[in-house]
């Protein structure tokens, strides 16, 4: 028997945006569920019932009988107290839940006895569950509306223009914080043609702020944010101190500043103070995208638009639903991507398989139970962080491998062992003579180490070549015994089989540095 | 000339040796290595004929042998295309192999050797000619099926004999017993029963141990291969009581482990295993894949008239070769594709995997010959983070080196080699002349990614109807 997925109205004041749009439910007809929508669910959105209705869904009017006929219910915002009652007992909730801040709202769903899946409490590090980042998807609409709100506000072109009426020089915006937020809103104010600058307390995005058309303006102070799962950290005294002259020297020159910086589980980080508000240019924007968590400037009011020493701050705190077709769109998709990893069979029936680790980490209740938080992630996923860590350092170093990892001290010890042995047999039982030529070759072995390590991997061909070529110095061996002076010979084998030697290794010889030769002639700039 | 003058040329070739070596760290100062390397080879041979251990009575003999092993030798590197570098470097390897056998059996027919040899320093002597003519006939043997498999004469096809690890143990066991018998015969007459048995039985392991290891972990035996040349001539200097082979065979030997090691962390594999048989085989595989390891999703083909409009629309193209370019020969289309693209302001970037291809580097000396200038040639490492803000990623004839299963499926026979991450492009088209798997044998999940794309074809072919396409346009 397939499920019923249910799509309810959103209750929360200003929320325009819905679960599930009706290019989503064709699919999820497809994959074998049942759709039920309140109706005027998506109106919105600009999804009327009858679009819903077109695509297959059943539309219910009001919200008690649309949970009653929910097996699996699908929700943008925070359930109230009232859906939370709403909702039948074994059935599923997929949707924002932010476990860590609404401890009582865990309770109440956990009595009901559901199942829930929180959208934000994905692992955001596995590359398989990118598809279904909602919180990715989200922050690229706000950035991209926060951009919008600012040119509102504006009084200006964003564009640098020479017209018939004179010059316009282009408007100049700072983005505080380079995150998916931030580089949705430089890659949208680049496109309308202002001169964009952004900082982020890791360094390493500087690359993407410049691919997006941005400009990075460093922090004149060395210190790595990463803080990991892609967030930021807290900045030690000094670091803040540079940051802050930064800013106050921004904020005189821009006239639009986007700030976009969140650090999780902590309030927003005060980084636009009063003293800079006053020093901007009168007419300046401010959007504050932290404004739900307290606010990165200071006078911002939380789902206000204020005006402040002739400075706009915008600080509403619901910039995704303002654009809500968008943001349904992307949400709607990414709800049915998590869907499908529940129903792989595709016949309709959902299977929440713990042992999965994206879903293990977004099922927050199970079947009235309390899963969150989830355990540690498995070391499975400690590779996909660390590369991005590790990347600047071995730049740094021009190659690879010289940064090897230290062995383990049982390992080395090993290893150390067995060559101290090794040494001891040879040095009891070996002459003099032989000795001399062993410490040759240890040494020899270790220059050979050193200097192969330098090689570029693109010559490592090359390498190869030369290296034959080089070891056709057996020919020596051959030479010497061709005809050796002093005695009379009496055996022409050794000759010929010399006279052979010297061929194959010329063969060598020559064939290996003229074949290296041409190839590296053919690298080039 | 003198002892002394000899030993101070050999000095001057080690040091040009080395010299040699460390010019390969960077293009610019490649070439003056390989210089180096054939000064220091002159010195070491004039050294050698003009010194003290020839007589002018031989002169003849090796100005005869030289001059037709160099022009066997230059006439190969003239004529060998780009493609077919691992056999040429292969048979090479198998050259030096030989080449060591030969003067270890010469150096112990002959008395004068080993004259004035006696006790322990006899039983060295005759355990490094013993060591030497070892090393040398397995590099021989291995040398000329790597080539066999490479050139395709032999198929790439792991060879698995039942019982295969007991019976190269029992070579070993042998070999080692022989060699006790070799140390305590006294004439070379008797001594030559032991030698000869040891060379077939290395000569036989050095095939059936190539023979074990599959075509995709093919780089790993060239390099290896190009290290055991490297250890038969240092035991070959020791033999000869000759520092300059000793110090010249070291330095290549390590050269080929380090790239040996190089290749197998770049697969993830340990050396032991590569070298213990090959992916396909019985031993070794883990259990068949679980029912939810199956790749889902539908594979969409695109034609080559709609991969050039991608391409055009694109700001940013990373191209990921692989050996089905090498086969296809299609490395100078790709770089009129590129040409035209960069004309046009496309950032196009090449990204190459440690193992693409079928040894250390093939991938760069292909692009090289094409003319693609190195610097936009880029290492996995290097270009890995890039693959988010890339347009267009496009995958010629590579399979295994883009297959996300190495990172997400840890059931997957390649989980955890490090692979370049394609999928993260907006759209990676993947140039295939079917859906066969690769030499690793393991379905790729990227075929069925939603942003994945297939040109299926021959990839010259379809390269040249894309470059065509945009020409036109």
């Amino acid at each position: 028997m397939a499920l019923t997925i249910g799509v309810p109205r959103e209750t929360l004041p200003g929320e325009k945006r819905v679960a599930t749009v009706p290019e989503v439910v064709e699919k999820l007809v497809k994959l074998g569920f049942a759709v039920a929508v309140e109706s005027g669910a998506g109106d919105a959105a600009n999804c009327s019932d009858e679009t819903y209705r077109s695509a297959g869904a059943r539309i219910i009017e009001g919200a008690a009988e649309l949970f009653a006929a929910s097996d699996i219910v699908l929700k943008v915002g925070v359930p109230t107290t009232v859906e939370v009652g709403l909702l039948r007992e074994g059935s599923t909730l997929l949707g924002f839940i932010w476990p860590a801040q609404n401890p009582e709202l865990m309770q109440q769903l956990a009595a009901r006895k559901v199942t829930v899946l929180a959208i934000d409490s994905l692992p955001r590090t596995l590359s398989r569950a990118q598809k279904m980042d909602a919180l990715t998807s989200q922050a690229g609409v706000a950035g991209y509306r926060a951009v919008i709100e600012a040119a509102n506000a504006f009084g200006r072109f964003f564009n640098g223009q020479i017209t018939a009426a004179g010059k316009v020089p282009p408007a100049k915006v700072f983005i505080a914080g380079a995150g998916v937020a931030g580089l949705a809103a430089i890659g949208t104010a680049a496109g309308l043609g202002a001169i964009v600058r952004a900082n982020d307390t890791r360094a390493e995005v500087a690359d993407q702020v410049v691919s997006l058309g941005g400009e990075f303006v460093k922090v004149d102070y060395e210190e790595e944010g990463s803080g990991g799962g892609g967030y930021a950290k807290v900045m030690s005294e000094g670091f803040q101190q540079a940051q802050r002259d930064m800013y106050a020297k921004q904020a005189k020159e821009v006239d639009i500043i986007i700030t976009t910086a969140l650090i999780p589980g902590k309030p927003a980080p005060r980084l636009i103070t009063a003293e800079m508000v006053k020093s901007m240019k009168p007419g300046s924007v401010i959007v504050d995208m932290a404004a739900e968590r307290g606010g990165n400037c200071e006078l911002t009011e939380p789902g206000q638009v204020v005006v402040k020493h002739g400075v706009t701050i915008v600080g509403y705190t619901d910039l995704a639903s303002r654009l809500a077709k968008q943001s349904s769109t992307l949400y709607a998709t990414n709800l049915f991507r998590l869907t499908e990893e529940l129903c792989k069979t595709k016949d309709g029936i959902i299977d929440v398989n713990m042992d999965d680790e994206a879903i293990r980490g977004l099922t927050v209740i199970k079947n009235g139970e309390v899963t969150w938080p989830p355990p540690a992630p498995k070391p499975s996923a400690a590779p996909a962080a660390k590369p991005a860590a590790a990347a600047p350092a071995q730049k740094k170093s021009g190659g690879h491998g010289k940064s090897s990892e230290p062995a383990s001290a049982t390992s080395t010890a090993v290893t150390f062992g067995i060559a101290a042995l090794i040494f001891w047999f040879i040095g009891a039982n070996a002459p003099g003579a032989f000795l001399a030529h062993f410490t040759v070759f240890v040494l020899a072995c270790f220059v050979g180490y050193m200097v192969v390590w330098n090689v570029t991997p693109a010559l490592h061909t090359p390498l190869m070549s030369v290296t034959n070529a080089i070891s056709s110095i057996i020919a020596i061996g051959a030479l010497v015994q061709i005809a050796p002076p002093g005695e009379v010979r009496l055996d022409e084998w050794i000759r010929w089989l010399a006279v052979v030697g010297i061929v194959l290794t010329s063969i060598n010889m020559f064939g290996g540095f003229a074949v290296t030769q041409r190839m590296l002639a053919m690298f080039r700039k | 000339m003198s002892e002394s003058l000899a030993t101070i040329s050999y000095i001057g070739a080690t040091i040009l040796f080395i010299l040699s070596l460390g010019g390969l760290s960077n293009p610019e100062t490649s070439r003056r290595g390989n210089l180096y390397g054939m000064i220091g080879m002159t010195l070491a041979v004039l050294a050698t004929v003009f010194g003290p251990h020839v007589t002018m009575s031989g002169i003849g003999w090796i100005v005869v042998a030289m001059v037709i092993g160099g022009a066997v030798g230059l006439y190969a590197a003239r004529t060998v295309q780009m493609t077919q570098m691992p056999e040429l470097v292969a048979l090479m390897h198998s050259l030096v192999g030989l080449a060591a056998c030969l003067v270890g059996f010469a150096n112990y027919i002959d008395p004068a050797a080993s004259a004035h040899l006696s006790g322990a320093e006899k039983a060295i002597h005759e355990i490094e000619i013993y060591v030497g003519i070892l090393i040398g006939a397995v590099t021989f043997s291995g040398s000329v099926i790597a080539f066999g498999k490479l050139s395709g004469k032999i198929g790439g096809k792991p060879l698995t004999l039942p019982g295969r690890h007991w019976m190269n143990l029992t070579g070993l066991l042998v070999v080692i017993w022989f060699g006790g018998v070799f140390i305590n015969t006294h004439t070379v007459a008797e001594g030559m029963t032991p030698l000869i048995v040891m060379t077939v039985i290395a000569l036989l392991f050095g095939i059936h141990m190539v023979m074990a290891i599959g075509g995709a972990d093919m780089p790993v035996v060239v390099s290896m291969l190009n290290s055991y040349s490297g250890w038969a001539a240092a035991a070959t200097g020791f033999m000869l009581n000759n520092d300059l082979l000793i110090v010249t065979g070291a330095l290549v030997g390590s050269s080929g482990a380090i790239l040996s090691y190089i290749m197998c962390k770049a697969m993830n594999r340990s050396f032991v295993s590569v070298i213990a048989g090959g992916f396909g085989s019985d031993g070794g595989m883990p259990a068949p894949k679980v029912d939810g390891a199956e790749p889902v999703g539908e594979v969409v083909p695109i034609s080559s008239a709609d991969t050039a409009e991608l391409l055009a629309e694109s700001k940013s193209v990373i191209i990921v070769p692989g050996y089905g370019m090498a086969v296809a020969q299609a490395q100078h289309t790709v770089f009129e594709i590129t040409k035209h693209l960069r004309a046009k302001g496309v950032n196009v970037r090449f990204g190459i995997h440690p193992v693409a291809g079928r040894m250390p580097g093939h991938m760069n000396v292909l692009l090289a010959e094409a003319k693609v200038p190195y610097d936009i040639v880029f290492e996995m490492d290097e270009l890995n983070d890039d693959f988010p803000q890339t347009d267009v990623a496009m995958i010629i004839g590579a399979n295994d080196i883009v297959n996300p299963g190495a990172q997400d499926d840890p059931n997957s026979p390649i989980a955890g080699m490090p692979v370049l991450e394609v999928w993260k492009a907006k759209t990676s088209i993947v140039m295939k002349r079917s859906m066969a798997s690769g030499y690793a044998g393991v379905d790729n999940p990227l075929f069925y990614k939603e942003n994945n794309r297939m040109l299926f074809g021959d990839a010259k072919k379809m390269l040249d109807e894309v470059l065509a396409v945009l020409k036109a346009a």
